[in-house]
């Protein structure tokens, strides 16, 4: 209990070091200007989403295999807590893009393929409701997600050739490409933060659903006997 | 081998049971006439416009046709619970799914094609000099769908609110097949028609990769 407060409070210290971080350390941007600081939460955030969504896919991948809760427990504490990190990236998205590109939404090959994965995960949560038996639902939302997952790199692919308009990748993009280094390393500090609190977000997550099933399996034991 | 040939009989049987009743591809027909012509009133029919719009409406009408199409595929099995003797019938379940797509693929582009000259003539788009070229786009956006769509409607036949959560599971999966059909047609469509081999590929690995993430995991969803 004692090493989880302490842990929680680190994170909360790392996430206020990054914030401020990217209010006054990083430089102001040239073109932009200040609304160019919401990159550090933007993109960061988005980062920890796509993380949390990998776990998400490597968990269901070894729930299939081994048929163990644990992995069922984290495969929807990893699609939570992405689905969280992505809702910031898909606000915080526009907030920036208004005054830079003096539109709140544009159907870009990222900012698309977003959205679409954003739904293929509520569609994933969605599912994990309809379904009454604790094994068979784990078993279905597995697959879903492992689909939906494989599904990512083609719709990113399709809405690419289809119409672009983001910023080609400034952090390990092509040559000529790259940020300024006060900026990169305010940035990974960023990512850095956003990650360590993505992680205990999922850890928090997945000792609720683990002590949830726990309970409903008790009671079940109770009504029987 | 016998994957094969086990499929090719559970494909005999999924079709027989189709024709002894058609009800699947009368409604569907009926219904993707009914989506055409309702967005002919919202938007402008004439010639240039439709060579925009109606690839796109065209392809959204079939997905929207096949999402409805699906549901039964499963769900008969389960109603009538046929689903374990199946599985007893066949050393691989990959037969059963190799089956129900095939003849989920047969059925979609039996509508697509019929649909092909009523709606080139609702739209004002001529299609002679490019049906062959639009009936392999047809033929691997409809196994796109197939493949994910014969897939999710057996998770969905498992869950509550099925009716509802098959289109929610497989329209947001089915995006780059919308998008490629979609491009493809319309290139085909227009009035110095191209053969755009990009996107044809494009749907071409998107069934591939489907249908082997179905070969790897379709099984577990067959499981009693």
């Amino acid at each position: 209990m004692a090493n989880r407060a302490i842990w929680g409070a680190l994170v909360v210290l790392l996430v206020i070091a990054a914030a401020y971080a990217s209010f006054f350390i990083a430089p102001t941007e040239n073109s932009m200007g200040e609304i160019q600081r919401i990159f550090y939460l933007h993109a960061a955030s988005g980062w920890a989403g796509m993380t949390a969504f990998f776990v998400c896919f490597v968990a269901n991948i070894f729930y299939v295999l081994r048929r163990k809760q644990k992995y069922d427990w984290m495969g929807v504490s990893a699609a939570e807590v992405g689905l969280a990190f992505t809702t910031v990236l898909l606000i915080t998205g526009p907030i920036w893009a208004h005054p830079v590109w003096g539109i709140w939404w544009t159907w870009d090959a990222r900012l698309t393929s977003t959205f679409i994965l954003w739904m293929l995960y509520i569609a994933y949560l969605l599912l994990r409701g309809m379904v009454e038996e604790p094994d068979r639902r784990a078993l279905l939302s597995a697959v879903f997600g492992i689909f939906a997952f494989i599904d990512v790199p083609l719709v990113f692919g399709a809405i690419r050739w289809w119409r672009t308009q983001h910023p080609q990748p400034v952090i390990m993009g092509g040559p000529g490409s790259g940020l300024e280094p006060t900026m990169r390393n305010v940035f990974f500090f960023s990512v850095l933060a956003m990650h360590a609190l993505m992680v205990l977000l999922l850890s928090e997550r997945y000792r609720l659903e683990k002590t949830r099933d726990e309970f409903l399996e008790v009671q079940r034991e109770a009504e029987a006997g | 081998m016998s994957l094969l040939s086990n499929a090719t009989v559970l494909l005999g049987k999924e079709l027989r049971t189709e024709f002894r009743s058609r009800e699947l591809l009368t409604t569907t027909v009926v219904f993707i006439l009914m989506v055409v012509v309702l967005f002919s009133f919202t938007f402008d029919t004439s010639s240039g416009e439709s060579r925009k719009f109606a690839p796109g409406l065209l392809w959204l009408a079939f997905l929207f046709a096949a999402s409805l199409m699906l549901q039964p595929c499963f769900l008969r099995e389960q109603s009538n619970d046929t689903l374990s003797a199946l599985r007893l019938s066949v050393s691989d379940p990959f037969a059963i799914f190799l089956a129900k797509l095939a003849a989920n693929t047969l059925f979609l582009l039996f509508t697509e094609l019929l649909m092909l000259p009523v709606f080139s003539i609702l739209f004002n788009v001529p299609v002679g000099g490019v049906v062959a070229p639009l009936i392999l786009v047809f033929f691997l956006g409809s196994l796109g769908i197939s493949v994910a769509g014969t897939a999710l409607s057996a998770i969905s036949a498992q869950a509550r609110m099925r009716e509802l959560m098959l289109p929610i599971l497989l329209l947001p999966l089915l995006t780059p097949v919308l998008i490629a059909s979609a491009e493809a047609t319309a290139a085909l469509l227009d009035p110095a028609p191209a053969f755009r081999k990009d996107w044809i590929g494009f749907l071409a690995i998107f069934d591939v990769v489907f249908l082997t993430a179905l070969w790897l995991f379709g099984e577990y969803l067959l499981e009693e």
